[in-house]
């Protein structure tokens, strides 16, 4: 028994089943992203007011790091037109371009996730600190002359850890003041250092999600992104070495498969391009 | 499935594997077979049992609402044995324990039992053989969207056993009601809840791209669109409902996990007092937007539920009465706008949330105008019976009795889809009735009437008709007196989330009568129950021991699968199948019998 048209196209289609298969895919992953983008617009609309923009801080606008991600969006942006390169270097029958430009893919894709775990890192050791008097500051924190790292949640601090290990002041290294629209303010003094007691504070957190529905959507969505780039840039580099064995046995099916690997790889692109701006600039 | 075994071996050697062809084991053939039979057989078993289980929770919850308080007789011991004296003490269902058992009932019926079975095992098993398909488009992902929906059915059944049981917050799963966890028990009933549905999502999202892509693709020479019949229509707008509608429910649960497990506010609004204690919690988030979410699933899901009992139906009927359906065309053309509009109406399901008059007009509209369809499909069975030579048969008087219950179950919706009305229906027994009586005596019927219909192409021996039809007249008769008299307390505002059955407000007011019904409800279903053991006994015993059928096409039906061997060896055909003309040609003026298959030239 063999299945029809696995990789040549059924005539009155025009497509072979990945391509349908891959299609129907991404159309059920436009609803998942969607669904997401849809719970930020309504999570903002509908917030109390003073909530969102909160009126002691110009938050949460600006608060991510808008020319490491507009890096990163070129980054994709590169990985996705390699992707394309390497599908036509197959189509001219020239293996040894297809797995260059593979490889530069691929390389495009832990570069991005690097780049994201460098931000991602910078979020959890930043928090945002309300004061008895009213007043709210952020920036980073050192405890006990230890900044706290993401890789170890066990650095993270709340009010009542701080209590329950008896410390009595932290230091912050408080971030330049910034406009109603996050920008830094002009001529705000750069980085400067202050000691906070401890029971002048009314709450603390870093900059995740238990803080803000801001970081929960910017977490949620950046994180679920970074699981697909992951995935596909998994399946690209195994199309790009195990995988490529197929070259040999059944190239028309091979260039299928790149082909369906790189609409996946475009729709994980075209995401990014939607997050951007939704999530670093508006 | 002896008979046709060496048919299986000839036609299964599979060129591309490159290996010698070597009889099966028991794993790769049962367990991680890719044969869409196989594959359709594992859902319809495991369904079937989730069904089974999902029906005795409802019979504890149903003996708990028309004896509050009282040890549950039989397996009341068992219950605190299993469960632990906390949990069920001295065989009591405490209030804990009901609302467990009633978020598991429904979880457990719509996506374990009824999807399962309608579009995992029905769907699996019949749609590629009615197309002339060798099997589906993507076999691995069949398999896959089978273990995946077995996985998530384990979580399900283990979240009983976790520390403070299943999850409890009705099968929607409301928050901020469903997010108040303890922090000291962060893996709770819950939390089992959302990675299960995750699994269950993930299985319906392969197997309705498979479904989608099988029809598009895989249909055979002269299969074109309207030649296909109508249950694999039905499976084609549902495999698009599950496809687009899940997602949401998916973003939704990752949500609700992130609020439960990392202390994120996406559905927690500010100022959120429990217990007389405020919540530790950021706040700013949305309960509205879970309810959304979930409904934007929810809604779509009803016609998941139902679109392919219609294809069942259809197809039972047609071949039942001898006649073609009349109106295919438009049964196909209201299926594709009843898919179209199960996308713009769920908000109807959340009129008493109070998010606005004019929000509740727009979805009001759009669900009266989705009942427009739903009544055109009905009606044009109904009008195919008229001067059909009718078999009455125990498949085909399940599909009868279908067309009755799903317009009373469809009917008795219309008051729901009125902001009116509805706020002084919705939260009373009345819903339970109505949506009941669409998904258990509309629904279960045509599941009933698919597996009486297509058991002999399934093993090649017919179902006992004497204990059918016992099966039959018990389930009809017992079905409506449970469901019936929950429109009498609806009317009368019994609400349907009181643990105690409305005890509470016994001598305040409120009619003694309708507490009785409880009693009337408690004593049919356990009738009901009673009456599927002729079904399982049948099921069983007909499997070794059923009259052999004496030909592929026993019910002389026109329809492709019947072309195939009896039962179809693995790869289905064993010539290539061709359509010749539309599915259902019965009683053609001219023809030789009063059927012209499918694939018959002349």
């Amino acid at each position: 028994m063999e299945i029809p048209y696995t990789y040549k196209a059924r005539p009155d289609t025009g497509l072979y089943n990945a391509k349908v298969g891959i299609w129907l895919f991404l159309a059920s992953e436009i609803m998942l992203f969607g669904a997401l983008f849809s719970a930020y617009i309504l999570l903002r609309v509908s917030a109390p007011l003073g909530f969102w923009p909160d009126v002691a801080l110009a938050w949460p606008r600006g608060l991510l790091n808008i020319p490491i991600g507009t890096f990163n969006t070129a980054v994709l942006i590169t990985s996705s037109v390699t992707v394309v390169l390497a599908w036509a270097a197959l189509k001219m029958n020239n293996f040894a371009r297809f797995r260059v430009y593979m490889v530069i893919t691929v390389l495009c894709a832990f570069a991005f996730l690097g780049i994201k775990s460098f931000e991602y890192n910078d979020k959890f050791s930043h928090y945002v600190i309300r004061l008895q008097d009213g007043k709210a500051l952020t920036g980073h924190i050192e405890v006990d002359g230890k900044h706290p790292r993401f890789w170890n949640f066990s650095d993270q601090w709340s009010l009542a850890k701080l209590a329950d290990k008896k410390v009595t002041k932290i230091k912050v290294e408080v971030d330049p003041e910034r406009d109603i629209n996050g920008h830094p303010k002009k001529g705000a003094s750069h980085h400067h250092e202050v000691e906070v007691a401890v029971s002048d504070i009314v709450s603390l957190g870093s900059y995740t999600p238990a803080t803000h529905p801001f970081f929960a959507v910017y977490f949620l969505i950046t994180a679920l992104h970074g699981l697909h780039v992951l995935g596909g840039a998994l399946v690209l580099g195994y199309f790009a070495f195990p995988g490529a064995k197929m070259w040999k046995s059944n190239p028309e099916q091979f260039i299928n498969r790149i082909e369906v690997g790189g609409l996946f790889w475009h729709f994980v692109d075209l995401v990014w391009i939607f997050l951007f701006p939704v999530v670093y600039l508006l | 499935m002896q008979s046709t075994a060496s048919h299986a071996h000839t036609s299964a050697t599979d060129s591309s594997h490159g290996h010698e062809h070597h009889e099966p084991g028991f794993f790769s053939k049962y367990i991680f077979s890719t044969d869409h039979k196989v594959i359709g057989i594992q859902y319809g078993v495991s369904s079937l049992l989730f069904l089974l289980f999902g029906f005795f929770l409802m019979l504890v919850m149903r003996f708990q609402l028309a004896y509050p308080g009282r040890a549950v007789p039989l397996v009341g011991p068992l219950l605190e044995f299993v469960l632990g004296e906390d949990m069920a003490k001295g065989g009591i269902v405490g209030g804990d324990l009901y609302n467990s058992f009633g978020a598991m009932h429904g979880t457990i019926m719509v996506f374990l039992a009824i999807v399962p079975v309608l579009f995992g095992a029905f769907g699996n098993y019949v749609t590629p053989l009615q197309i002339g398909a060798p099997d589906m488009a993507f076999p691995r992902l069949n398999m896959a969207s089978f273990h995946c929906y077995f996985l998530g059915g384990v979580v399900m059944f283990a979240s009983f056993f976790t520390p403070g049981g299943a999850a409890r917050s009705g099968w929607t799963s409301y928050s901020p009601l469903a997010s108040i966890t303890d922090p000291t028990n962060l893996f709770d009933g819950q939390t089992y809840w959302l990675m299960g549905m995750v699994l269950l999502i993930t299985s319906s999202l392969l197997g309705s791209v498979n479904f989608i892509a099988t029809i598009i693709q895989l249909r055979c020479r002269g299969m074109s669109w309207m030649r296909m019949p109508f249950f694999v229509w039905a499976q084609f707008v549902t495999g698009f409902l599950l496809l687009l509608a899940f997602p949401p429910l998916e973003a939704a649960g990752l949500m609700q996990l992130m609020d439960n497990l990392f202390g994120s506010s996406f559905f927690l609004p500010q100022g959120l007092v429990v217990g007389g204690t405020p919540l530790q919690v950021s706040g700013g988030g949305s309960p509205l937007l879970w309810q959304h979410l979930f409904w934007f699933l929810g809604h779509p899901e009803v016609y998941v539920l139902i679109l392919p009992a219609i294809g069942i139906v259809a197809e039972v009927i047609s071949n039942n009465i001898r006649k073609p359906l009349w109106g295919y065309k438009s049964m196909v053309y209201a299926a594709m706008s009843i898919g179209f509009l199960s996308f713009i109406v769920w908000a109807h399901h959340m009129y008493l949330t109070g998010m606005g008059t004019k929000v509740a007009t727009f979805f009001q509209t759009t669900t009266m105008m989705i009942s427009i369809p739903s009544v055109i499909i009905l009606t044009a069975l109904f009008i195919s019976l008229w001067g059909g030579s009718i078999r009455f048969n125990s498949a085909s008087l399940f599909a009868l009795s279908f067309l009755p219950m799903f317009g009373i179950g469809g009917l008795t919706g219309l008051p729901l889809g009125f902001n009116a009305s509805d706020i002084f229906l919705h939260d009373s027994y009345y819903v339970i009735g109505h949506f009941h009586y669409v998904v258990a005596p509309g629904t279960m019927f045509a599941v009933f009437a698919g597996i009486y219909y297509w058991f002999p192409k399934i093993t090649g021996r017919h179902m006992n008709e004497v204990l059918g039809k016992l099966h039959w007249a018990g389930s009809l008769f017992f079905m409506n007196c449970v469901f019936a008299p929950m429109f009498i307390q609806g009317f009368k505002g019994m609400s349907r989330r009181m643990s105690d059955g409305g005890t509470t407000y016994f001598g305040q007011g409120v009619d003694p009568g309708i507490l009785k019904l409880n009693n009337m409800i408690l004593w049919s279903a356990v009738g009901l129950g009673i009456c599927q053991i002729p079904f399982i006994i049948n099921f069983f015993s007909s499997i070794f021991a059923g009259k052999r059928v004496t030909s592929d096409n026993p019910w002389q039906a026109t329809t492709l699968e019947w072309a195939t061997p009896t039962p179809p060896p693995h790869g289905n055909f064993l010539q290539e199948p061709v359509a010749y003309r539309g599915p259902y040609e019965y009683s053609v003026p001219g023809a030789k019998s009063d059927f012209t298959p499918q694939g018959d030239k002349n």
